[in-house]
């Protein structure tokens, strides 16, 4: 097979590609000539984990939410080249994760709260309802690991991984590798650095 | 599963059973079945068509989990079924020691997922001359026809250079490196080490001769198995190749408990498990091939007790189980500062490795008795769970872009620039190294623990020596020193000797072997040189289980060669009437 022809292959083999169409039974027991063509057998299990996941109540609460998005946006804000976090549905992502990866539970809710009464006993308000400015306050002190109050710790543990989870909820979905400019995932030939780069670093092909 | 088990006899008799569908089992149900032989394949896991059910080219928001380990070891895009650990199936360590089994229970096994890095063991790995470890029965002469056969058939790109230990092949056009993999060849060559092309199991040109397989489309994304066969999957490339000559059946779901055996202590059939019914099946076959993995396989003749076997199949001399070793792996990462803001194209590549070192030294004059090679990483990658982590960090270590230094961290507009400034800097290097097989590393029956199955199962014992310690630290001061000559910031804390120089533990590199040796001598080893247990003539082992010692070289490639060998031997036997 040349490459066109593989190509060819390629986009008739991922037609109908999608989550959950792929929940094909596993029937299947003995493959031989006469059935290799149709058997599938993908692990059910996988399904069967995200349809419970899916089924499962929100965990954050309607103000939780509300401050995920607001911390998410002043992470991730809109400027020239894309838009925000919650332009790229972050905060959904990050309701997904919480239920797929439990650890994040405590940390993130204990740490919301953690924040808010930072916030009350400090400007006598909620985060969300602190003024922008209060609120770019308060990540400036727990946004620099190593440079933080030792009575701000936990603050700083709590925005570093609310910053990680933003981070990677963005730059994974679709306006995030725009912005990044990743420009792979297509069939495409590999002919080496292009020239005008190795000029760019003085290179030469080895 | 039904409540009451029963076990169900066969009266029809195959010519071969192979346990087993990874490389080793995929190559030899290949070869029997296009020789016309009548075989049947055992598979504990499902069917796998890579052409089907691959994730390649899926993006990152595909996957609700945006491609985390949640369910798949490697991540949501990773073409392995199983893990380090799989539900019901348990497996035990003992005296607190380590070590982490990787199982793929698919049609193909771990070949579906594998870094496609295909290296040939050496002269000196097959017979190695620091009196350290044991010879292997056979040289790399005798292995060399069946390592050209395996690049012809199934298709390898690399260079011929001419070194001693690392023998040249028949290949097809190595990948041209990308922009980071220039810096570290620039790099490592002033730090005195060796960089060339990598030898990797994929299509960079057609493969003459073979209609079903497509050529590399460089997405690099061989971890998630190609859907036109551009790598070497043994699902896509032997198993239903082999299904299609109509000689070869293949089971699924069936969990090999043990090797039956008949009062002669010659091997009859199998019994196993069926996953889906919960019922157990005996087959009958002439000839009993293993390639169930080195640990499956060793838990599988162990668990084969009976009169004429008292210490399990194949194992008078007691050294099944033992002699167990894996790669040794430790890691480095940075960035290039000089990468920052660079132009945006599509380096994917192939997803095996554009360039390697193979070790570059005398290990006379080092402190420990064998190499290692480096495996390079970076550049332009698409994003995935995890992905931004590094930033936060990064972006203090050097000047902004008004040349001043700021605190790492931060948030907003700022941090978002650095996002799209330190993209694609970053460079990692990974060492594989030889580790020393010792009688002392081995895996054993637990006495107390089955899995859901009720089969026994394997409890391992395995520490590391100064040996491999050594080795890793060298390969942290190699790191470092190509890091430091190639203007790489280094960002992962140096391992000191409080964690062995970041030394993995055992098992975690993926490339366990030598539990099944083989041997000239019954009393030092379970296999002949032919890979034929010495006391069942017509039983069999091919996959990493019969090694000797590996090299640093990463076992797949061997394994083929070495199982296309013994199928050979096995076709030549059956011709002459001895099995």
């Amino acid at each position: 097979m040349n490459r066109r022809q593989s190509l060819k292959a390629l986009s008739i083999s991922t037609l109908g590609v999608g989550l959950l169409v792929e929940s094909c039974k596993t029937s299947t027991k003995q493959v031989d000539v006469s059935n290799v063509d149709t058997a599938v057998g993908l692990e059910e299990f996988e399904v069967e984990r995200l349809k419970q996941l899916y089924a499962q109540p929100a965990f954050f609460n309607a103000h939780e939410k509300s401050t995920l998005v607001v911390l998410a946006d002043l992470i991730i804000p809109k400027d020239a080249v894309s838009g925000s976090a919650s332009d790229a549905k972050v905060v959904d992502f990050i309701e997904f994760i919480v239920k797929d990866i439990p650890i994040h539970q405590l940390p993130m809710r204990g740490g919301l709260k953690w924040l808010d009464l930072h916030c009350l006993n400090t400007y006598d308000k909620t985060f969300v309802d602190c003024t922008n400015a209060q609120q770019i306050e308060v990540l400036e002190q727990i946004a620099y690991p190593g440079k933080t109050k030792p009575e701000l710790q936990q603050g700083e543990v709590f925005f570093t991984r609310v910053r990680d989870l933003v981070g990677t909820g963005f730059y994974t979905s679709a306006v995030g590798i725009k912005d990044l400019g990743y420009v792979g995932n297509v069939p495409n030939i590999w002919e080496g650095v292009p020239k005008d780069v190795l000029k760019q670093y003085n290179l030469s092909e080895v | 599963m039904g409540d009451k088990i029963q076990i169900k006899k066969s009266t029809e008799q195959y010519d071969a059973i192979v346990v087993g569908s990874g490389a080793g089992g995929g190559m030899a149900g290949y070869v029997l079945a296009n020789a016309g032989i009548k075989v049947l394949m055992l598979e504990a896991g499902p069917f796998f068509d890579p052409a089907k059910q691959s994730k390649q080219l899926q993006w990152p928001y595909e996957s609700p989990r945006r491609g985390a380990s949640t369910t798949r070891a490697f991540g949501d895009f990773d073409a392995a079924y199983g893990g380090w650990q799989i539900e019901g199936q348990p497996y035990t360590t003992k005296d607190k020691t380590e070590f982490s089994w990787f199982r793929a229970q698919m049609l193909g096994g771990r070949t579906n997922h594998w870094g496609r890095i295909s290296l040939r063991m050496g002269p000196e790995d097959f017979q190695p001359t620091d009196g350290l470890t044991d010879r292997w029965p056979i040289t790399y002469d005798d292995v060399k026809p069946f390592y050209d056969k395996v690049d012809k058939m199934i298709g390898v790109y690399g260079t011929n250079e001419g070194l001693r230990n690392e023998p040249d092949g028949i290949f097809l056009t190595p990948p041209k490196p990308r922009l980071n993999e220039i810096f570290i060849k620039n790099g490592a060559a002033k730090a005195g080490v060796k960089v060339i092309a990598g030898r990797g199991s994929v299509l960079t040109d057609a493969l003459p001769g073979n209609k079903d397989r497509g050529v590399c489309f460089y997405c690099g994304q061989c971890g998630r198995s190609c859907k036109v066969y551009g790598d070497f999957s043994a699902s896509s490339c032997l198993v239903i190749p082999a299904i299609k000559t109509g000689n070869l059946k293949v089971i699924t779901n069936a969990m090999v408990r043990q090797i039956l055996t008949d009062k002669e202590g010659q091997a009859t059939g199998v019994s196993y498990v069926d996953k889906t019914d919960g019922q157990e099946y005996q087959l009958n076959a002439k000839i009993v091939i293993l390639g169930a993995s080195t640990g499956e396989s060793a838990r599988i003749l162990l668990n084969s007790k009976s009169a004429q076997h008292p210490g399990g199949l194949a194992n008078s001399s007691g050294v099944v189980g033992k002699y167990l070793h894996d790669s040794t792996g430790a890691s480095l990462g940075g960035f290039l500062p000089q990468l920052m803001d660079r132009k945006r194209y599509n380096e994917d590549g192939v997803g095996s490795v554009h360039i390697y070192s193979p070790w570059w030294l005398d290990n006379k004059k080092l402190d420990f008795s064998r190499g290692y090679h480096i495996e390079y990483g970076g550049g332009m990658r698409m994003p995935n769970y995890g992905f931004g982590g590094g930033t936060p960090k990064m972006n203090g270590l050097v000047p902004d872009r008004n040349g001043k230094t700021k605190d790492s961290g931060g948030f907003g507009a700022t941090l978002k620039d650095d996002y799209r400034r330190f993209y694609g800097t970053q460079v990692s290097m990974a060492g594989r190294g030889t580790a020393i097989a010792r009688k002392e590393n081995y895996c054993e029956i637990d006495p107390s623990v089955v899995d859901k199955f009720g089969i026994p199962v394997l409890r391992f014992n395995y520490t590391w020596s100064n040996e491999e310690v050594n080795q890793a630290k060298h390969m942290q001061e190699t790191f470092q020193s190509v890091m430091h000559e190639m203007g790489a910031v280094i960002t992962t804390k140096i391992p000191g000797a409080d964690t062995s120089y970041g030394l993995e533990a055992p098992g975690k590199i993926i490339h366990e072997v030598g539990t099944i040796r083989m041997g000239d001598d019954p009393k030092t080893s379970a296999l002949n040189k032919w890979c034929q247990a010495h006391d069942c003539k017509n039983l069999f082992v091919v996959d990493a289980a019969p090694f000797v010692q590996q090299g640093d070289k990463n076992a797949t490639w061997t394994i083929l060669a070495l199982s296309m060998r013994t199928t050979e031997y096995i076709l030549e036997q059956r011709k002459k009437q001895n099995i």
